[in-house]
């Protein structure tokens, strides 16, 4: 699957010198992260390091303590309840758990945001979109199933699935291979690519797996005691001598 | 300490506004009453008409040291209909229903459900706050009025057992002892109950500390909390309903 560099001049996620700390704990320190139309951008880091508060932060989960959040043209901050749930259809989150609701079924998962955002639908256009939406991600065999009988990399695939359906701008996804084989591993990354190219979305992807960073990411983004201290093509980036760079090279390289 | 406090009243107004505001999800509320219903069905029966049985028993030797065992029935019925109904079938509901909202929607937050509900722009709060605490609301009233059924049929059984009362004059004398001031306080305060049930049950869940010890502590703390408030609102009712009649 190669990666195609749609990518457009205008920022579609706007960062600019973004701190958020817990009390005494200092996660974000100044984080700038600019991320073109269409444009993939990896986020690499350790565990703990805030790499999740910060897409966190860029959806309005969590408010930051201080800096901007400009996405898609809007301060996220300042966005009203109604604004919030508009703006957060444009954007799709795969959660790093996949977080889906362990009550209802595939069905009902994927039917879930697509009613409450889109009002008076018909039952043929709900299970339509729903059908789509498991064909996109190969799963359409699943859909009267419960989430408990699914293994670790359909969840994930039902997750950006549910997702999908309401036709996001921008994707975020968390950890989208941790705790995969490496077989399934490559086939996130090819969904990742392929979702991409099928709606041209721009995206963040955190994972400290580099083949996942490097088949999906345009660019990288190392996150390093609360900073991206180093941004740019895969390889510029690990050209780099630096000791914390290095050892996250050689742990998924092993050399 | 008052913190905490400023919380749950934060939590009860969300309540109170988004009750009001659509979309309404009545499916679901309708769905939760069930399962309200349901789970705490087979144990109110027996402990309805036990509670019904045992108190009958207990209460005969003190009253026929002064031969007065005639007015069990209606000492029976007030007991039963203004005290034991209400008070029984809300621990019953604290116990099996709080619990297991307090380790619903604990485990939902643990796991980021709710958080993925939140940022598909849907409103979970609505979805799994205001449908369970308004069936929880709805449901209990309706089970207080079952007990009470339950716990005078148990009583009956063991009035026809040791006196040679008939069901119609028992059923004479049971409601000859109340009134319709009772039965409306009565189903008031499970309306209040039922809300206290469903309320600290969601609260306790949606704060519940993230990792997979804070499930089980969302739902202990569920059904202590909100037992403990049922006595308090009990205790308050008392005052209230005597300073009416
Ligand atoms: N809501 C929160 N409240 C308090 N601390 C938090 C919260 N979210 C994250 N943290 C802390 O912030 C740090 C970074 O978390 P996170 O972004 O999840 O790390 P990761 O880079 O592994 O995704 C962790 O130490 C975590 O404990
Ligand atoms: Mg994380």
């Amino acid at each position: 699957m190669s990666k195609t560099s749609k990518t457009g001049e205008e920022s579609v996620i706007s960062i600019r010198n973004l701190r958020k700390s817990f009390g005494d704990l200092h996660v974000l320190q100044g984080i700038d992260l600019e991320v073109k139309q269409g444009e993939n951008v990896a986020v690499l880091g350790r565990s703990g390091t805030g790499k999740s508060v910060l897409i966190k932060i860029v959806v309005g989960l969590l408010k930051p303590d201080s800096g901007s959040v400009i996405v898609l043209g809007q301060d996220v901050e300042r966005l009203t309840a109604k604004e919030m749930d508009a703006f957060r259809q444009k954007v799709g989150f795969s959660f790093q758990s996949s977080a889906l609701y362990d009550s209802m079924s595939i069905r009902e998962n994927l039917e879930f945001p697509l009613v409450r955002n889109i009002r008076n639908l018909s039952r043929a256009d709900i299970n339509k979109a729903v059908e789509k939406a498991l064909d996109d991600v190969g799963l359409s065999q699943t859909i009267n199933q419960m989430p408990s009988e699914l293994s670790g990399g359909q969840r994930k695939r039902i997750g950006i699935a549910r997702t999908l359906i309401l036709n996001p701008e921008i994707m975020l996804y968390d950890e989208p291979t941790s705790g995969l084989d490496p077989i399934t591993s490559i086939e996130i990354n090819n969904l990742i690519n392929e979702v991409r190219e099928r709606i041209n979305a721009t995206s963040i992807i955190i994972t400290h797996d580099l083949t996942c960073a490097k088949t999906t990411g345009d660019r990288v983004a190392m996150l390093l005691d609360g900073k991206f201290e180093r941004i740019g093509p895969f390889d510029e980036v690990f050209a780099d001598p630096d000791e914390r760079v290095r050892q996250f090279y050689n742990y998924n390289f092993i050399n | 300490m008052f913190l905490a406090l400023a919380d749950v009243f934060a939590f009860i107004s969300r309540f109170f506004r988004e009750l009001f505001l659509p979309p309404y999800e009545f499916k679901e509320i309708i769905r939760q009453c069930y399962e309200v219903g349901f789970r705490s069905l087979l144990l109110i029966s027996t402990t309805g008409f036990i509670t019904g049985m045992v108190f009958t028993n207990q209460s005969r030797p003190s009253l026929s040291e002064f031969g007065a065992t005639s007015w069990l029935p209606s000492l029976i019925s007030i007991a039963i209909v203004r005290a034991l109904g209400p008070l029984v079938t809300a621990l019953i509901a604290a116990g099996k229903v709080g619990s297991s909202i307090g380790a619903e929607i604990g485990s939902m937050n643990v796991t980021e459900q709710i958080d993925a509900m939140e940022v598909s722009g849907t409103n979970p709060f609505k979805f799994l706050v205001v449908s369970r605490v308004l069936a929880t609301s709805i449901t209990v009233p309706i089970l207080t009025m079952y007990t009470i059924f339950v716990a005078l049929i148990g009583a009956f059984l063991n009035v026809s057992m040791n006196e040679q009362t008939s069901f119609t004059s028992y059923i004479q004398e049971v409601f000859g002892a109340i009134s319709y001031v009772d039965i409306f306080a009565s189903l008031l305060k499970s309306i209040v109950f039922g809300f206290t049930i469903g309320i600290v049950g969601c609260y306790k869940g949606y704060n519940s500390s993230k990792g997979t010890e804070g499930v089980g502590k969302a739902a202990n703390a569920a059904v202590v909390t909100s037992m403990f408030l049922v006595f308090i609102e009990e205790m308050l009712s008392l005052q209230i309903v005597q300073s009416f009649r």
